[in-house]
């Protein structure tokens, strides 16, 4: 048997007007890696960032690391310790450096001592390979350096679900891999995973299930050798003639 | 026209001594003030920008009320229109030590904590909502990521802007001079009326409101300095 750690039930969510997720019913499993892709504005990033309630939705249900994220009084904060993040724009903290930015969270919500955080955080900048630059200040690194800290970042609270939005998309494209190697790694040690990319060659050989949106909806769900050999829905193949041809 | 200056007046008999004390209480009344309208300032001025609409209603009203009413008349509302609404002990105490230095700063205070609070709201707002996103994103709490992540960077990017509210906030300090606090304006006029030498006692108080103003710029643009974001394009000093 298998542990569903995220479970959209009938998820629908506007923007006043704008109804942005339809019907979205989706489960991931504990250690699963799941893509998921489609047109530009069809509703990606808003479904990866409701899983750490970034959005709050407005109709279904949806239950994260066994938490219903709609029942009143959930915790917030706690469940995003669980849940880490990473954003297209890499959002580290300007002021602080490196180490200082991994560090914060470990001190400040979970009390670790400065020493005992800092001993994570470099092991951290290891696993992200840049131990190097521990002292140094985000605007002193590249963008896939950046983006990389912003990874040891949300690893640090030792989270049971990665998010990931587009992580690659403001990197020059010499940097990508650096980024999308991390990333590999993690999915190798079995981190549950729900990435929202256009790197389909990441896709094909890392994730185990390709998520197609479009307009708000899920339209097709499948293995990524199915997905990209034969995807069902013609939307689904539509996007797939545009973005592989170029 | 031949007026003949006669600077001695400054120093000689108690001129030094009133401009002396002058200054001190200028300080003491400005800088009182100031960590006032920074702590209001800060607060408020974040507060305007949360994402709940009860707290931002308050900071709003505050902010409205306070800098939309003229300071002079702040001044006598903190000093004839609270001291009969407190306790009697209190108010005896008030006027036993100095009512009219606690009213001036606190009128000085509240009032420039509004126009404070705008220059704050501002630096907040310049900030990128996914900056607080991502704050939030590794567990803080809201109000965790506005004290570690936002305040912080906000902080650092008004430093030129807050320079000029604090250089305001000191030259209306002479505004309490009208409640008779003894600072240095109102000392520089006893001098005048002890002496009958305007043009000497108010060059005084000229130069000495000049050089405690540039005495401030120049703190703060070494502040700037030091605390400057890294990456961030250098001012000029
Ligand atoms: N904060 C917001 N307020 C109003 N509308 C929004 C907001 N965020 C997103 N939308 C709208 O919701 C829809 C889905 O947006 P979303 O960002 O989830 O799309 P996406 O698939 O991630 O697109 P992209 O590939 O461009 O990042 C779009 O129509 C967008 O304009
Ligand atoms: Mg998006």
């Amino acid at each position: 048997m298998t542990d569903t750690v995220i479970e959209f039930r009938d998820v629908n969510k506007w923007f006043g007007n704008i109804h942005v997720l339809r019907d979205i019913n989706l489960a991931v499993e504990m250690g699963e890696v799941v893509v998921v892709c489609g047109p530009s504005g069809s509703g990606k990033s808003t479904l990866i960032r409701c899983v750490n309630a970034l959005e709050p939705i407005q109709g279904g249900e949806l239950v994260v690391l066994g938490e219903s994220l709609t029942k009143p009084g959930v915790n917030l904060p706690a469940l995003r310790t669980r849940v880490g993040m990473v954003f297209q724009s890499f959002n580290l903290f300007p002021h602080m450096t490196v180490l200082e930015n991994i560090m914060l969270a470990p001190v400040k919500v979970r009390g670790l001592s400065a020493a005992e955080a800092s001993r994570v955080a470099r092991a951290l900048l290891e696993r992200v390979r840049i131990p190097d630059k521990a002292e140094n200040y985000p605007a002193n690194l590249s963008g896939g350096q950046q983006q990389r800290v912003a990874i040891a970042r949300a690893l640090a609270m030792q989270p049971k679900i990665m998010l990931f939005d587009e992580p690659t998309s403001a990197l020059d494209p010499e940097m990508i891999n650096e980024v999308l190697d991390v990333m590999t790694d993690l999915a190798r040690d079995g981190m549950t995973m729900m990435v929202v990319t256009h790197e389909m060659g990441f896709a094909r050989r890392v994730a185990h299930r390709i998520v197609f949106m479009d307009a708000g909806q899920v339209v097709e769900e499948a293995p990524p050798d199915l997905f990209f050999a034969a995807a069902k829905s013609d939307r689904a193949r539509e996007f797939l003639s545009k973005i592989l041809t170029h | 026209m031949n007026y003949q200056f006669n600077w001695s007046v400054l120093w000689s008999g108690q001129s030094g001594g009133w401009l002396l004390r002058g200054l001190g209480t200028t300080l003491a009344l400005s800088g009182l003030a100031w960590l006032v309208a920074v702590a209001l300032g800060i607060v408020s001025g974040a507060m305007r920008t949360v994402p709940w609409k009860p707290l931002r209603v308050v900071a709003t009203f505050y902010v409205e009320f306070f800098r939309n009413v003229p300071l002079l008349v702040w001044m006598f509302f903190w000093y004839f229109g609270v001291p009969p609404l407190l306790p009697l002990a209190i108010r005896e105490w008030l006027f036993d030590h100095g009512a009219e230095f606690w009213a001036g700063m606190f009128a000085l205070g509240v009032y420039h904590g509004a126009r404070m609070s705008e220059v704050i709201r501002s630096g907040i707002q310049s900030i990128p909502k996914t900056q607080f996103e991502a704050a939030v994103a590794i567990g803080l709490t809201t109000f965790q990521a506005y004290r570690l992540v936002i305040v912080p960077i906000a902080l650092r990017l008004i430093v030129p802007p807050a320079t000029s509210e604090s250089l305001n906030l000191l030259k209306n300090s002479s505004v309490a001079l009208t409640i008779s606090v003894a600072e240095l304006t109102f000392q520089t006029r006893q001098i005048e009326t002890y002496t009958a030498r305007a043009i000497e006692a108010l060059t005084a108080g000229t130069v000495i409101y000049l050089g405690l103003c540039v005495g401030i710029a120049t703190i703060m643009a070494h502040v700037e300095r030091r605390f400057a974001i890294p990456g961030l394009i250098a001012r000029g000093g």
